[in-house]
Order: structure tokens, then sequence, then C-alpha cells
């Protein structure tokens, strides 16, 4: 396993406050990384500066030994918690923007994925119900070959059983040089999934493992231990 | 889901029981091949790394054994499988005999109602 993503003593303050307070950690390559933490722990930010948004404040972060930048925005499929996609293109349309703007977008897969969870391409996103939305651009994120996926809460509006989809399309997709970092608070629903989790708190790191680890030590699953450690 | 892992155990060691389960029991034969990581993994819903993992211990305890180039395959050893069979019934009863005498059974007891069990069991399917 070689590194993808390198982070050293990262920080980035808005104003006096610090979102992200001297992270250093590291992601290999080929594996599937859970973000948690309770609501302003900086996973956003975090994620934020991955993909070029924010600047750190302090620290330096490197994927695949770049700067965030043109050429690491062409290895990493970001799953932003907000769409930036017009919402009246249909999903066709949608399709041949990304298929141009990405030279890895992987049309057959995305095609597949549509007609598997039954998605009309010649439908507009404006008329579409949220969850549909969410599954639309998740499949857009997922089409594309890439080093490293960042999804920020990619399954919070979508059922159940199109949970278990989304999670067994990323599981069949799965490529062993390529890592997906989720950011989620349905922990319970995806930890099985995970290598590795990351627990963040007042915007640093209060625990990385592997959810096995976190197992045989505590004897608990990571949706207890995450209830546990941030009680209200 | 359909593997039915718990949450509070390492899913790996999970994983391991189960196709030690299927090998004992002779859902897989001896010899036969099993499919790949990526579809043991699909169908667990879980991370190919831990199913490979597992996969690992069941090599390391002779169950499962690869052959380069063409996968892995269950163990012809069905010495093997009959030891491991009757190592996990052991551990079974272990199991069953302590929540017995948490019930405040006696060993006799036990006996007792186990025969008395049984022959009604078996009457209802006569």
């Amino acid at each position: 396993m070689s590194e993808l993503l390198t982070c050293q003593n990262l920080c980035k303050r808005f104003d006096s406050k610090y979102a992200l307070a001297e992270v250093t950690l590291t992601l290999q390559r080929g594996q599937i990384v859970g973000l948690l933490g309770p609501n302003g722990s900086g996973k956003t930010t975090f994620i934020k500066i991955i993909n070029g948004l924010l600047v750190p404040t302090e620290g330096s972060l490197l994927i695949n030994g770049f700067t965030p930048g043109v050429e690491t925005k062409r290895q990493i499929a970001y799953l932003p918690e907000r769409t930036y996609l017009n919402s009246w293109m249909k999903v066709k349309d949608i399709l041949q923007f990304f298929a141009t703007f990405y030279d890895n977008f992987n049309m057959d897969r995305a095609m597949q994925m549509l007609s598997d969870l039954r998605i009309d391409v010649g439908e507009r996103l404006k008329t579409m119900s949220k969850g549909t939305k969410e599954k639309v651009q998740l499949i857009l994120v997922m089409s594309r070959d890439v080093d490293l996926y960042v999804l920020d809460e990619p399954i919070g509006g979508v059922d159940p059983a199109a949970r278990d989809y989304i999670l067994h399309t990323i599981l069949s997709n799965y490529n062993p040089n390529s890592t997906i970092l989720i950011s989620t608070h349905l922990i319970a629903d995806i930890e099985n999934v995970l290598d590795d989790v990351i627990f963040l708190q007042n915007g640093q790191i209060a625990l990385h493992a592997t959810v096995d680890e976190i197992r045989s030590q505590k004897g608990k699953s990571v949706d207890e231990l995450f209830r546990e450690v941030f009680r209200c | 889901m359909s593997w039915n892992l718990t949450n509070d155990r390492p899913i790996y060691i999970q994983i391991v029981e189960r196709i030690q389960m299927t090998i004992v029991s002779g859902e897989y034969r001896p010899g036969e091949k099993l499919p790949s990581v990526r579809e043991l993994a699909a169908e667990a819903s879980v991370n190919p790394n831990t199913m490979q993992k597992a996969l690992s211990e069941l090599e390391t305890s002779g169950l499962v054994y690869t052959q380069r180039t063409s996968g892995r395959f269950i163990t012809e050893d069905r010495e093997l499988i009959a030891s491991t069979r009757r190592r996990l019934a052991s551990e079974k009863f272990q199991t069953f005999l302590q929540q017995m005498q948490g019930l405040g059974y006696t060993r006799e007891d036990i006996i007792k109602l186990t025969k008395q069990l049984l022959e009604e069991g078996t009457k209802g399917y006569e």
C-alpha cells in the first residue's frame, strides 16, 4: 500500500476560530475511510481543503504529491454537500457535460447505474425528488475513474433500499488503487464497509483506527463508540 | 446485509466463522472454488480488505488454499473439515452448557431435560 494523501499540521482559522487545528494524517491507497464527527467538528472544512475550495491557514496537504489545484482535481471526484448542477438541465445533458469536462468519466458505468436505479435520463433535475437528485449526483461522481473519491454526506437523503444499492455499487466498483473518503452521520449503515474511521472533534483528530480495532479493543460498534464519545 | 453480521465483534472474525460453517455443513464442497474476494465482499456488504483478511485467516488454518492464478479453493482434507466441525460443535456445546448453568440446571438436570426435549421434538416430526 502506498500513500495517497498526507497532511501535516493542517490548520484552518476563520477569524479567531479554529475550524481545523493541527491535523496530521495519512490516507493509504485502496481504502474506504469514514470521516466522522458531530456538527461543526471540521469535516466539511477538511473536505473543502482537499478539493482546493479553502486554503489552509497553516500546514500542508498533498494528494499524490501535489498541493490541491488543477492536477489534483483530475484525480479527485468530489460530491459536495450541496448541488452545483443547473436544475434546468436534463440528466443526459449533465452526462454529456461531465463526459466533455472530465477525460476519466465512464459513460457506460453511469448509464448502468442510472438504469439500475430506474432514473429517466430525459428528466430535468428540477422535477426530481431530493433523493433522486442525490442519486444522480452520486452516480456522476462514482462514474469517474480517479484516485480519490470524496463524498460529503452521500446517503443522507436516499431511502434504505437505494442506500444498500449505493453501498453495493461502491463495493463492486472498488479499485484497489483508489481511496474513498466518506463523511456521514449514518455510521451504522456504512461501518461494515469501512476500513478506517477518523473521528474529528473540535477540529482535531480524536481517533484514527480501523473498524476491527475499535470492535476488538472496545467491544462495541463504531456507531456505539461515537454516541459515547460525543454524548451531549 | 444478508450475512447478518453483528455490531459488537470484529467483522473479519464473523466472516471467518460464517465461511467455516458453510464448509463444515457441506454447503461448500471439498475442493470447490470460492467466489472472488470482490464478489464475496459485495455479497456480504463488507469492505474487500476485510474479506481478504478473513480469507487469509482461513488459509492459515488450512480450510482454504490458494492456487496461483486460478483462485481460492476449499480444502480437500476431509479430516481437517471433520476436526473443525468437531471443534465448532464443542464450542457451541460449551456455550449451551454455560447458559443452562446460568438458568440453575445441574449437569444431571441438563442430561435429563435434553433427553426429554429431544423425544418431544422427534414426536412432533413423526
